[in-house]
């Protein structure tokens, strides 16, 4: 218990601490970026952020300094903390197949803030992550959105509940005899039936607690979005016709063949969390291409690139590397690092608190010794909610 | 692109001489040409140096190559690309079993390789047995059939080594090994009797009557003990690496260490036993246990300890459209970046033993080379061309060749030459 107390009043004094991150260009994705930029950080949020010639660094403030200065990025959606990367049947816990679906699963009851996955993919940069329930049967459960920092859930949460995730399309099927749904139209149909009984159960009386239809009721209320993997063209139009017929607040990830449907997706009005830029073709996502993001920013459709979810090697992407492969296949590089931060905020509502280096937002920074997404370059510095969680290793 | 006529390709090659002018040079036997001239005649580098100090024969075809950088083709020590298949359920011991009767050399994933820049591949069986079976080593050639991918060795012999495994991927219920005790066991009894087999051909001479029945089993270790065929064993943990370094001091058999994630943990003894690792480089450590300490400094740690090392891709586990990629992360790890453009030719080369004739751009070896628009490393950097003996495989500006390379509607679709010869564009 002493050095519980202890380690306590060590985290809450750091985060008392003041900072000054110098970066010779800092992208706020808030307006241009800035040259000799200066970004102070009091009690763990933005206090000013201006050129150096006009923001002095006030005396006591730790200073850090580096090439490219960017906001704290934002993994837009992984099982990171669920599913980890032993792959062993202790740290497996995204997906539960005893029942086709399962919204009543909240996340921060999964979610392990020590995983080694964290720490990795914070050491590139990356301080808020969406991560919950994944993909593989139809409705796996609820994800949140964490900092990956904190000793426990509670210490890492910014939305404990954030959307409730469905796969749509051959991975969220069954062969099991017998055992349903079996094919797309099963599905869809399934779905359906969940969302009138919601319906129905919000007019009744009697209001027994029943944990699955209050899910489904908080999705068709639009309380909470439906989050939709669904890669083929087809699946894609499927998912649009579903949300339309609710009113569901609906997102759209993965998106394989987005850019055969670009017209739909973007009269939708529907987000897209696009996958890895790298990731393997096959299966479901046998037509995959790297330039679906340039496609998607073209079209005008909002979309943020996420790590997605892997199940062998490597255990996670990273998005730093993912949204630098967009860079490369016809992203500018700023449109690139707004998919990973600001965009991403705003597609999981949390813009208010990150994404971009503004006054009043969390003090989350990540620092480059050059372009963030050259494969050579280094991140040599990370700040979260103000706190210097991690500095160059060179 | 695979064309429709094999036919044509030596016609394509040996027609005329072409002269690629103007671009940095990457030969990675000698340093950096920075304004460089590539002669490439009949398959063969026939000059190669500044612009300044090579003649340009009359008859030849320019190419204005400037501003881009031409390297070396990447040479991928083990590579799953084709679909091959070697050894099934039936036992952790089949090394009579051959990739060459089961790839598909019309698969979508050699064409990817070739939009990577990936000139040879080792096209390796599976890890789930201890020995599935004998590899090959392909020249990624466009061809319709396995023969025209092949690489003859001076005996007749296609070129190709030996898979074997150790760790977890071959520990299965019986007849497969529980332990890893009882791994090496197993293998070590099968080299044995090939040693009694090898012993009894030996001793039969030129007397017909004397040998033994012909035994596919012992026939292909008996390569192996003899040195003609190399293994390329699969391992990760550090004791696993140990284990592999054991046997093939106890049966004198080439081994070439594939993955061995734990590179940096035993890096002194990998180099005192003077073997090539064969090193995969991943985003992020873990996706099973055995590759939990798995890192992108086992390039530069290896180095330090003077071990030779190459890169692999393990297509499908990373992508050959990345292997350019998995040795810039190492240089991001503290590799040498000479020591980095080594690992992605000539030391593949050395462990396949084909760097007499691949690996770097001298003049005489084979006219396997890439045509970068920029730095090997930079994320920003395509192919642009690959070229294998002088033929063009790979050409960006090609619609059809771009789509391999980027991914789209119908890239992953092995088929699609059908599509080719008998479309309607073609009619």
């Amino acid at each position: 218990m002493k050095s519980l107390l202890i380690s306590f009043v060590l985290f809450a004094g750091t985060l008392q601490a003041q900072v000054a991150v110098r970066g010779e260009t800092v992208y706020t994705m808030a307006g241009a970026p800035i040259t000799n930029g200066v970004v102070l950080i009091r009690n763990g949020k933005i206090e000013r952020v201006g050129p150096a010639a006009s923001v002095a660094i006030p005396a006591g403030y730790k200073t850090l300094s580096a090439k490219v200065v960017t906001p704290g990025l934002i993994d837009v959606r992984s099982a990171l903390g669920l599913s980890g990367y032993l792959v062993q049947p202790h740290d497996q816990d995204q997906v539960e197949r005893s029942s086709p679906m399962q919204p009543e699963l909240r996340a921060m009851d999964a979610y392990n803030p020590r995983e080694a996955l964290l720490a990795h993919v914070r050491s590139y940069g990356v301080t808020t992550v969406h991560t919950g329930h994944s993909t593989g049967i139809l409705v796996s459960g609820q994800t949140m959105v964490v900092k990956t920092a904190g000793n426990s859930v509670e210490e890492a949460l910014v939305k404990p509940e954030a959307m409730v995730a469905a796969t749509l399309g051959s991975d969220g099927l069954t062969n099991e005899a017998g055992k349903s749904p079996g094919s797309r139209a099963k599905a869809i149909a399934m779905l359906r039936a969940e969302f009138l009984k919601a319906q129905e159960f919000e007019k009744k009386k009697d209001k027994t607690r029943d944990l699955r239809t209050e899910a489904f009721l908080r999705v068709v209320k639009g309380e909470l979005p439906f989050l939709v993997q669904v890669h083929q063209a087809h699946d894609i139009l499927t998912a649009i016709r579903l949300g339309k017929e609710f009113n569901l607040k609906m997102v759209l990830e993965g998106c394989a063949e987005a850019y055969l449907v670009l017209d739909q997706i973007k009269a939708s009005g529907y987000p897209v969390i696009l996958h890895p830029t790298m990731e393997r073709a096959g299966g479901e996502t046998a037509n995959i291409s790297r330039e679906t993001a340039s496609k998607l920013r073209a079209a005008g459709i909002p979309f943020a690139i996420e790590s997605g979810f892997e199940g062998y090697v490597p255990k996670t992407r990273v998005v730093l590397f993912e949204a630098g492969m967009a860079a490369a296949n016809g992203l500018t590089f700023e449109q690139a690092l707004s998919s990973i931060s600001i965009d991403a905020a705003k597609i999981l509502n949390v813009a208010e608190r990150v994404g971009s280096l503004e006054v009043g937002k969390d003090g989350d920074v990540a620092l480059y010794d050059g372009d963030p997404f050259e494969l050579t370059s280094h991140c040599v510095g990370v700040v979260l909610n103000g706190v210097v969680v991690s500095v160059d290793k060179k | 692109m695979l064309r429709q006529l094999t036919l044509l390709v030596p016609l394509c090659a040996i027609a005329q001489p072409v002269a690629y002018i103007g671009a940095r040079i990457i030969p990675v036997a000698g340093p950096e040409i920075a304004d460089g001239v590539l002669i490439v005649d009949g398959g063969k580098i026939r000059a190669i140096g500044a612009r300044a100090a090579v003649t340009i024969p009359a008859n030849a075809k320019r190419v204005d190559a400037s501003g881009k950088v031409i390297m070396p083709g990447l040479v991928d020590s083990h590579s799953h690309v084709g679909g091959p298949a070697g050894a099934d359920g039936s036992g952790p011991i089949q090394p009579e079993v051959r990739v060459l009767d089961s790839i598909n050399v019309r698969a979508a994933s050699i064409q990817k390789a070739q939009s990577g820049g990936v000139t040879v591949a080792n096209v390796m069986p599976g890890s789930g047995h201890l020995n599935s079976g004998q590899t090959l080593y392909l020249k990624l050639r466009d061809g319709g059939i396995i023969d025209d991918l092949l690489i003859k060795l001076p005996d007749g012999r296609n070129a190709g080594g030996m898979k074997m495994a150790n760790g977890s991927n071959p520990r299965r219920a019986s007849p497969f090994p529980g332990t890893r005790g009882k791994a090496a066991a197993m293998m070590r009894e099968q080299l044995i009797k090939a040693q009694e087999y090898r012993d009894k051909v030996k001793a039969a001479g030129t007397d017909a009557s004397k040998l033994p029945p012909r035994d596919l089993r012992s026939e292909a270790l008996v390569e192996v003990l003899e040195q003609k065929r190399t293994v390329h064993f699969h391992t990760h943990r550090n004791d696993d690496i140990l284990t592999v370094l054991r046997l093939a001091k106890e049966f004198n058999f080439k081994v070439v260490l594939q993955h061995a994630s734990d590179a940096w943990a035993v890096a002194d003894e990998i180099a005192k036993a003077k073997v090539w690792t064969s090193l995969i480089v991943l985003d992020s450590p873990g996706g099973k246990i055995e590759a939990k300490d798995v890192t992108p400094e086992n390039a530069m740690v290896l180095d330090k300890a003077g071990a030779p090392f190459g890169f692999h891709t393990d297509d499908g586990v990373t992508e050959s459209r990345l292997f350019l990629r998995s040795a810039a992360l190492a240089v991001r790890a503290g590799c040498p970046r000479d020591k980095a453009i080594y690992a992605l030719t000539m030391a593949g080369a050395k462990m396949l033993e084909l760097d007499e004739r691949i690996g770097s751009l001298e003049v005489g070896k084979d006219a396997d080379f890439i045509v970068l628009s920029g730095d090997p490393f930079s994320v920003y950097t395509k192919v642009l061309q690959t070229y294998v003996d002088g033929v063009n495989v790979f050409d960006r500006s090609n619609e059809k060749d771009k789509l391999y390379q980027t991914g789209g509607y119908g890239a992953s679709h092995d088929e699609l030459d059908f599509a080719l010869i008998h479309g309607p564009e073609e009619q």
